[in-house]
């Protein structure tokens, strides 16, 4: 084997397939730790390489390690040779990894062009002056809502971020198990409480759970917290400004605490993977998760999966917002070949990238609405739709907010809460007094 | 037991500088010692030293150092805010997983001290007994120790797995073994005793190796039962492989982190000191502050084991 020549491509090589494919957050540690003593030594391996060529080709970060998405990457750099002439090179780093190390890579020497999300996380990069300003790019874009834009946008007023797909959060169901029930979509809670409970009747596990790796739970907070707060609530919560023991938060943890005996049991110990195969299995009925869901079932079941947006809670807030995360690509703070790689980057925000991704993809939405979008399934073409009609999109918990806090309290907090749910009051204390050092510092 | 062979080596070369006067003494190493000697002396013990210094002391201090900022990793070391102790008091007073953390820690301890060690001596003795097939069993038995993480944390998925486990299977139970935060700990505790009667039986089984055979011939000669030559002889004349299995073992649950870590990165149930530390410092949270508080805390704790183990066996060196 040769000699890895960044650091990228050096930390793809660590991760054994066997163990990437233990769940989808699972991380080596050895790998984060080898990166945090390695950073600064393969770093200068990768500048070596770059200095050695004339700089014509554009290196790309790719954290779609999945077969399927990782193709269809591959498809639109192709694209893109075709139409520009230039070259380019495709690091993919297993998805976990490449988030966890995310800090010391943007740090060291990352890639032109890299992938990322929207949100609090990619605003903060563009604050710390880690990424490149896409404010030119953006005025060659065209086919972008302002939904988009505004979630490309910085602090400073500045694009940072060029959006490719988004999938929706939605209550997830088999159409087969709900026909031969004769299941109606619930659209108020008092309805999805009396559709449980029919559920529970007919033996099913009214709504599939699994929190075994933390995050899955945040969307079920997420969109309660929409459903009875409203977003402009989500969005202060995630930024600090309100507080956890506030009467609002504690109604969302009773709301849920509420549903909770509708969900399947011992969540802790399961991936969502697991709990998806019970709906494709048809032992559970429903199942709030992100489109990807879809991944769990067979090509022919395809057809069968259906899906309805959570279900109104407060007549004066609606059912319309929900957790949309969107990705896309961002620019290194120091590119190697900027011209190129914003040639790169405008290509990929164009309506030829996302045509591709759309043929390519069935798992995904493009967010480019110039984009041919005939070819989108039945699936496909109603959750384009549902984000449509949407008033407010959301990213999802752990985008919307400091990492450090999400992964270091929400995560434990949330599962405390599914173990005991009947200690609301000392949970969002504790949350609350976490948070205040957290955001002070 | 001060007769032993094994005590008396340090003991044979007297120290040689210091009954002469000092320019004699002076004089006379310069003649023990040539150039070459003398280079070769330097360079090995500055070598390690720096090595020490560069590999363990620096990150050690860099820690505690750390453990008073709030820096999340980004931007230049001048940009360090000093914040006190606040981390450790938000560590003790605000961090929920802090006191489960201190509890599996002890817990681990106790579990492989009390359980899994001495069962990992007891075996090497009944392997020393040359029994038939003694080769097999101890590859068996070592075999948890020289596997991969990643495939440790995937053979007790197949056993403890709810839905899809061996063991749910065979018992006809419901048990959620990993999700349980009741009694996953248990179940992650028998795969890492598992692990660790292997290595400690390999050790033993070493030492036993090595003892001298006319010492259980003169104890059977004067009468004495399987039993009490094991715990009289045998057993005190092993005394340097029992403290580094004592050593070993408290290292092991010290450093415990990998099972919990593939199980469910050290959360719910779960929390070890080292899985808090990674879950706070690597990855995309980047309290390196905060996670430095839990290191030094941790290395508080070792300190105290490795200053009891450092008073033993220099007590052991003078007597």
């Amino acid at each position: 084997m040769s000699r890895p020549r960044t650091e990228a491509e050096y930390l793809a090589r660590l991760v054994p397939s066997s163990v990437a494919g233990i769940g989808r957050r699972s991380l080596i540690t050895g790998v984060g730790a080898g990166a945090l003593l390695g950073t600064g030594l393969l770093a200068g391996c990768g500048s070596d390489s770059g200095s050695g060529s004339d700089s014509k080709e554009v290196s790309v970060g790719s954290n779609q390690s999945d077969p399927k998405p990782k193709a269809v990457i591959a498809k639109v750099m192709d694209g893109f040779k075709t139409s520009s002439g230039i070259t380019t090179k495709i690091n993919t780093v297993d998805h976990n990894t490449y988030q966890e190390n995310i800090n010391n890579y943007l740090q060291g020497k990352p890639d032109d062009v890299f992938m990322w999300f929207a949100g609090y996380r990619m605003r903060f990069f563009a604050a710390k002056g880690l990424t490149g300003d896409l404010s030119d790019v953006w005025g060659k874009l065209s086919g972008y809502s302002d939904a988009f834009k505004k979630a490309s946008t910085g602090d400073d007023g500045k694009q940072y971020f060029v959006p490719s797909s988004y999938y929706p959060w939605a209550m997830f169901y088999r159409k087969s198990v709900w026909k031969q029930h004769g299941y109606q979509v619930p659209t108020t809670l008092d309805q999805l409480t009396a559709l449980s409970a029919q559920m529970k009747r007919d033996g099913l596990t009214p709504i599939a759970f699994a929190d075994k790796d933390g995050w899955p739970a945040m969307g079920t907070f997420d969109i309660l917290n929409l459903r009875i707060n409203g977003y402009q609530f989500h969005i202060d919560l995630m930024a600090g400004k309100e507080a956890w023991t506030s009467d609002k938060v504690k109604k969302v943890f009773d709301t849920w605490a509420g549903l909770l005996p509708v969900h399947q049991p011992d969540s802790l110990g399961r991936t969502w993977q697991e709990a998806a195969q019970s709906l494709q299995q048809k032992k559970s009925g429903m199942y709030l998760l992100g489109l990807f869901v879809a991944q769990q079932f067979g090509n022919d079941e395809q057809d069968d999966i259906d899906f309805f947006t959570f279900p109104e809670i407060d007549p004066a807030i609606g059912a319309k917002a929900l957790d949309a995360p969107i990705d896309g690509y961002m620019l290194a703070r120091k590119p190697k070949a900027e011209a190129n790689a914003k040639k790169l980057l405008e290509y990929v925000g164009s309506k030829e990238a996302a045509d591709i991704t759309v043929k390519n993809d069935p798992t995904t939405l493009v967010a480019n609405s110039g984009a041919d979008t005939s070819g989108y399934t039945a699936l496909q073409k109603k959750a384009a739709e549902l984000v449509g009609s949407a008033t407010e999109i959301a990213q999802f918990l752990d985008r919307d907010t400091r990492p450090d806090f999400a992964s270091t309290v929400i995560i434990p907090a949330l599962q405390q809460f599914i173990k005991n749910p009947k200690d609301i009051d000392g949970l969002v204390n504790s949350i609350e007094n976490q948070k205040k050092s957290i955001f002070t510092s | 037991m001060s007769d032993l062979p094994l005590i008396h080596v340090d003991h044979a070369v007297p120290a040689p500088a210091t009954a002469t006067p000092s320019r004699g003494g002076r004089g006379r190493r310069l003649r023990l010692l040539s150039r070459t000697d003398r280079v070769v002396i330097t360079l090995m013990v500055l070598v390690p030293l720096l090595l020490v210094v560069a590999l363990v002391w620096l990150p050690a201090l860099a820690t505690v150092a750390l453990s008073g900022t709030d820096w999340d990793g980004i931007g230049p070391i001048s940009e360090i805010d000093w914040v006190g102790g606040r981390n450790y008091s938000d560590v003790v007073n605000i961090y929920p997983p802090f006191v489960p953390a201190m509890q599996n820690n002890l817990l681990w301890l106790a579990a492989l001290f009390v359980v899994a060690t001495p069962f990992g001596m007891f075996l090497a003795v009944l392997l020393d007994k040359e029994i038939r097939g003694s080769r097999f069993y101890q590859t068996a038995l070592y075999l948890p120790v020289v596997l991969s993480l990643a495939l440790i944390g995937f053979v007790w998925q197949l056993i403890y797995s709810r839905d899809q486990g061996l063991l749910n299977a065979v018992l006809g139970s419901q048990t959620d073994w990993y999700g349980d935060p009741d009694v996953n700990i248990w179940a992650v505790l028998v795969a890492a005793g598992w692990r660790h009667v292997g290595y400690i039986m390999l050790l033993y089984l070493a030492g036993l190796k090595g003892v001298d055979p006319s010492l259980r011939e003169a104890a059977s000669v004067d009468g004495a039962s399987e039993t009490s030559t094991f715990f009289r002889v045998i057993f005190p004349v092993l005394r340097p492989i029992n403290i580094i299995v004592l050593v070993v073992t408290v290292i092991e649950s010290l450093r415990a982190f990998d099972l919990v870590w593939v199980i469910n990165k050290g959360r719910n149930g779960l929390e070890l000191i080292s899985a808090l530390v990674t879950q706070n410092v690597v990855g995309e949270a980047s309290r390196i502050g905060f996670g430095s508080a839990l290191a030094t805390i941790m290395l508080a704790v070792s300190l105290v084991f490795i200053t009891v183990y450092l008073a033993v066996v220099m007590r052991e060196n003078r007597r």
